[in-house]
């Protein structure tokens, strides 16, 4: 699997929503499914899966699946 | 420049870096729009200005902002941002029957709520995000659709640790032993970060590891609570009181009460090693003489006023408690942090704090 494949697993998973809704543009707290608690479920799938530690300004900055990639990207996780 | 360029140039600065002068001309600016923008959005906070005598909007010090008592959010709802903006409203903790508080926010609000908690605890904690103790029970943040505040406390904080684990079994509040060794197991060589209530923390922690006479040791814990002392103070429990038997319990040597409230976002203010809650440079804090809310002068007990530069959804930018307090001093905490700095001492009897929101009620139109 590739990273982006790998990235939509991991938010399909933590939010419990179907791959398909998966887009970069996808924001948090714009549906019900991401919200704070599921973002602390997203975060640590997100370390899970890519082997990585997130500090605490990376998860205040992940407001969309797009900024994620960016976050992603600092931790050498290309996209 | 909008009021949001302003704040968002508050981020940039040192948390507790700047000296009280310095700090007054960067916030009275926000402080004063916040006024006006709230006076021209909200009807009803519109209204309250309008019978004040005092026509003017742009106050010359943080004393002259004009207050509205905190208690006024518990009878009415007060917003500055249409029903389509609003992100989510919050509502304090209450005992059944009484009123709780009810907070608009909208969404940039609630994002500088998080960024703000978020740079005020990496003052503390660092930024890497530590192993997490939460002193309570899983079922706190359970239904995700209406949260207690102590649940949404926990969740606000949870953004600091990782492996959250919870140590109180939900039916009779115990520890979960199983669960609190091998969280130590893994985790007690290095930096822990432990967060809970007061009253839990003393109750459920505290008093219950004294009676089972069972010790753990946690020498590089962080312990961080908040949530008010009144129940500690009926039992006569003190800080320094709860500081040491603390220790003596845990081995947990670093604590950080913090003082703040659900009815306005940003202000947390955080206890340093000499016990003082820190404004920082978001928020300020006055005391104010009850009888006649003139400013108290330093080291004399009055009426706690909180003014924040965050809240743009709803008037809450100057909001005089019922918390009881002593202004400490002013840029020269030991400590090393600038600003002001305060203690909380308790609460105003109930039929004083009554007595407060009559008189402001006569006012009304
Ligand atoms: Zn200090």
């Amino acid at each position: 699997m590739n990273n982006n494949e790998l990235l939509t697993g991991a938010f399909s998973e933590a939010l419990v929503i179907d791959k398909s809704q998966v887009t970069n543009e996808l924001q948090y707290n714009s549906i019900k499914e991401w919200d704070s608690v599921a973002h602390m479920s997203l975060v640590a799938a997100l370390e899970e899966t890519f082997d990585i530690m997130l500090d605490t300004d990376d998860i205040i900055d992940m407001s969309s699946v797009l900024k994620a990639k960016e976050i992603l990207a600092k931790y050498d996780v290309k996209f | 420049m909008s009021i949001q360029a302003l704040i968002d140039e508050l981020y940039l600065e040192p948390v507790y870096g700047l000296s009280q002068q310095e700090k007054d001309q960067k916030i009275l600016p926000i402080i004063n729009a916040l006024t006006l923008k709230h006076e021209e959005c909200c009807e009803a906070y519109g209204n309250i200005l309008k019978v004040r005598n005092d026509s003017s909007r742009i106050a010359d010090n943080i004393a002259d902002v004009p207050f509205l008592p905190v208690r006024l959010f518990k009878t009415n709802l007060l917003s500055s941002v249409r029903e389509s903006e609003q992100l989510k409203v919050l509502t304090s903790s209450g005992t059944t029957g009484q009123q709780v508080s009810r907070i608009v926010l909208d969404k940039d609000t609630s994002v500088y709520q998080t960024k703000t908690v978020v740079k005020i605890m990496q003052h503390f904690l660092g930024k890497d995000r530590l192993p997490m103790l939460i002193i309570d029970h899983p079922n706190v943040v359970k239904n995700r659709q209406s949260f207690s505040a102590r649940g949404a406390g926990i969740l606000g904080m949870s953004n600091f640790g990782r492996s959250h684990t919870y140590i109180l079994n939900d039916d009779d509040m115990g520890i979960d032993w199983e669960k609190l060794v091998s969280f130590l197991e893994k985790y007690s060589g290095g930096p822990v970060l432990l967060f809970g209530f007061t009253f839990m923390v003393w109750k459920y922690l505290i008093q219950a590891l004294e009676k089972t006479g069972r010790r753990i040791n946690i020498p590089n814990g962080i312990l961080i609570h908040s949530g008010g002392w009144k129940k500690l103070v009926e039992e006569a429990v003190d800080n320094e009181t709860f500081k040491s038997r603390l220790k003596a319990a845990t081995g947990i040597n670093k604590v950080h009460n913090f003082y703040g409230m659900v009815e306005q976002v940003g202000s947390i203010f955080v206890e340093c090693e000499h016990g003082h809650l820190h404004a920082p440079i978001f928020s300020d804090v006055i005391i104010r003489n009850p009888l006649d809310w003139s400013e108290m002068p330093a080291n004399e007990q009055g009426l706690v006023q909180v003014v924040s530069c965050l809240p743009l959804s709803y008037p809450g930018h100057s909001l005089l408690t019922e918390d009881l307090g002593v202004l400490l001093g002013e840029d020269d905490c030991p400590c090393g942090k600038k600003g002001r700095y305060f203690s909380v001492s308790g609460r105003l009897p109930k039929s004083e704090a009554r007595g407060c929101s009559d008189t402001f009620q006569e006012n009304r139109p």
